[in-house]
């Protein structure tokens, strides 16, 4: 389990890997892969029980992350090779034809911790919930992790999945939003208005804890706190800013699925140094 | 000629349900979801059974979906009930990509398929479902005509790894398939030889293949019946072993025309035994409300009808 120092340098790493994935295949989404990076990182080397030596796709006795927003694939292919998943050398072929590495994640070519293809927005959290309740249901201990859009949200199977989680006391789904209240086309609040997402989830009976997503501390604390078995399933608030790391991706939703230049990118990596080595 | 004899009406739904119960008795890997139509689509007495396997979802397709495939990939065998029209295109994208694309090994359980729902109307009736799950890559769409067929589809599908699509229906219609023949997915039965003409029929319209078949040996013309219970894979060895002997074709089934059976049998036959074909199908049409009885008339899925069109077959034949 990595310590907070540990955490700050792989999550600079992990950001390192999302921009020249991204810009070798010339098209993918890099902003909400950067804004996200330091929660994926937090959440698979410090929060989650997992082996990738010993993994299947069954996870009968593994903690298991599901990918809801499956554009957020950079950052899901970067943390699992950083893991030890497949090695970080196959990153480079992202997109490209043959790869194992699709646009969005595939379960097709057996790429190793992936649980399930992601692309078509708003049913992760269904089989996420599927999942809780097959380990509930086997006497397993082990939990099930989600990561949905704040965009995603506005999808109508999520509250269909929110509904049916309270209802089934899944406490072992800890579910969590990417809150950087942009999308493709804009402002979440100028597109739907999806308001205060911390009072939607109270109100379908969810375990609801906010927190910042670019501080280690918060977010590693925000998972403990979701350990508590009390019967509701987990939502996590992580307030994040898309593009997060590159002063000129920043908060600007044009970085939503925009692949960075050769010289953008050389620019954006200039302000995060190699921690651990380029793939 | 073979004759088949109707032991009593009974509902394939029915026939699901029975091979449900004694499928999951035999998998404790068998779970079962339901959205708000448990009774309707006979899960009643699986859920009794084994309420800690059995799920009820509410009126929310598209979770079940989801949450189908989520036991599925931690090792249940799960099926998914609601009426065809609802399991199908109501949740085709989660079908597309949590069940096929994700190869879980989820069983869509279809009921109340086609025109004979009856009264609820065309909101209810699909003719395009199986248009629909053929197009899905790797799906296995199963088509049982009868209950005994349908329950003993019910538990090859249990057994099969992989997605399934199997399709029945609500009304009380003839029991005829021997009880004790186990299903075998991607087999064609034929269940009456004949020289003069190849009637492929799926679901309800076996029966009236059958009676088709007795109307047309009546003039002397020697028709084959064959029950097409799996309409993917089809079975294209039998579809031209047949035709290359009966020189033409009739395709019935209780489904639109674009994407059907007919289609699919077509497709086989042009690339391996050009014959004539006629269709007995719903055309391009939506459904409405009636009996069973006096849709199945309205829209030619009879006996007479189909013997009509295999004459037409037969006169084409060069």
């Amino acid at each position: 389990m990595a310590n907070i120092e540990e955490l700050q340098k792989i999550s600079t790493q992990v950001r390192r890997d999302i921009l020249r994935m991204v810009t070798t295949a010339k098209s993918g989404h890099p902003g909400g892969s950067l804004g996200i990076a330091d929660v994926m990182t937090a959440l698979y080397f410090s929060e989650m029980r997992h082996d990738p030596g010993t993994w299947t796709r069954e996870a009968a006795d593994q903690d298991v992350f599901i990918l809801s927003a499956g554009h957020l694939a950079p950052v899901y292919y970067s943390v699992l090779a950083r893991s030890g998943y497949f090695p970080t050398s196959e990153l480079g072929t992202l997109r490209k034809f043959g790869s194992r590495l699709q646009g969005h994640p595939s379960v097709s070519d057996g790429l190793p911790g992936v649980f399930k293809p992601s692309g078509s927005l708003g049913q992760g959290l269904s089989v996420a919930a599927g999942m809780a309740l097959g380990k509930k249901s086997d006497g397993s201990d082990k939990r099930v992790y989600c990561l949905c859009g704040d965009g995603e949200s506005e999808e109508g199977q999520i509250w269909e999945a929110a509904m049916w989680a309270s209802h089934l006391g899944l406490d072992n789904l800890i579910a969590f939003t990417d809150w950087n209240g942009l999308q493709i086309d804009g402002r979440t609040e100028d597109i739907t208005g999806i308001g205060e997402l911390n009072e939607k989830w109270a109100a379908f009976g969810w375990d609801v804890i906010v927190a910042y997503g670019h501080d280690f501390r918060s977010i590693l604390d925000a998972f403990k706190l979701a350990h508590n078995a009390d019967g509701r399933p987990k939502m996590i608030l992580f307030r994040t800013e898309m593009g997060h790391g590159v002063d000129f991706m920043a908060g600007d939703n044009a970085w939503h699925g925009m692949a960075p230049s050769a010289e953008q990118c050389e620019a954006a990596l200039k302000q995060l140094p190699e921690t651990l080595g380029d793939y | 000629m073979k004759k088949y004899t109707d032991t009593g009406k009974r509902d394939t739904r029915s026939g699901f349900g029975e091979g449900l119960l004694t499928a999951g008795r035999a998998d404790s890997r068998i779970v079962a979801l339901a959205a708000d139509l448990k009774g309707s689509v006979k899960m009643g007495a699986f859920a009794k059974e084994f309420p800690d396997r059995f799920y009820q979802c509410g009126i929310a397709e598209a979770n079940m979906v989801g949450a189908a495939a989520g036991l599925a990939i931690g090792g249940k065998i799960p099926f998914i009930g609601s009426f065809a029209e609802f399991v199908t295109g109501r949740v085709y994208d989660q079908l597309r990509q949590e069940v096929a694309y994700s190869r879980t090994n989820v069983k869509i359980a279809s009921s109340h398929a086609g025109i004979t729902l009856g009264e609820d109307g065309a909101t209810h009736q699909t003719m395009e479902d199986i248009a629909l799950m053929r197009a899905l890559p790797g799906m296995t769409v199963l088509v049982p005509c009868d209950f005994n067929q349908t329950r003993n589809a019910t538990i090859a599908a249990a057994r099969f790894v992989g997605p399934v699509y199997l399709r029945y229906g609500r009304p009380a219609m003839p029991n005829f398939t021997d009880p004790d023949e186990p299903f075998e997915i991607g087999k064609i039965y034929v269940l009456n030889e004949g020289t003069d003409v190849s009637i492929f029929a799926c679901g309800h319209l076996v029966w009236e293949a059958l009676r088709a078949a007795e109307i047309l040996e009546a003039e002397g013309i020697s028709a084959e019946v064959l029950n097409v219970a799996t309409v993917k894979p089809l079975d294209n060895a039998a579809v031209t072993a047949s035709v290359a002997k009966t020189g033409c074709a009739v395709v019935a089934e209780e489904h639109n025309h674009a994407g059907g059976l007919g289609e699919a049998v077509s497709g086989v036959l042009a690339a391996s035994c050009p014959a004539p074909v006629e269709f007995v199908n719903g055309g391009d049409r939506f459904g409405r409300s009636g009996s069973p009885a006096e849709l199945m008339q309205a829209y030619g899925f009879t006996g007479e009808h189909i013997a009509e069109m295999a004459r037409k077959a037969i006169a084409r034949k060069k």
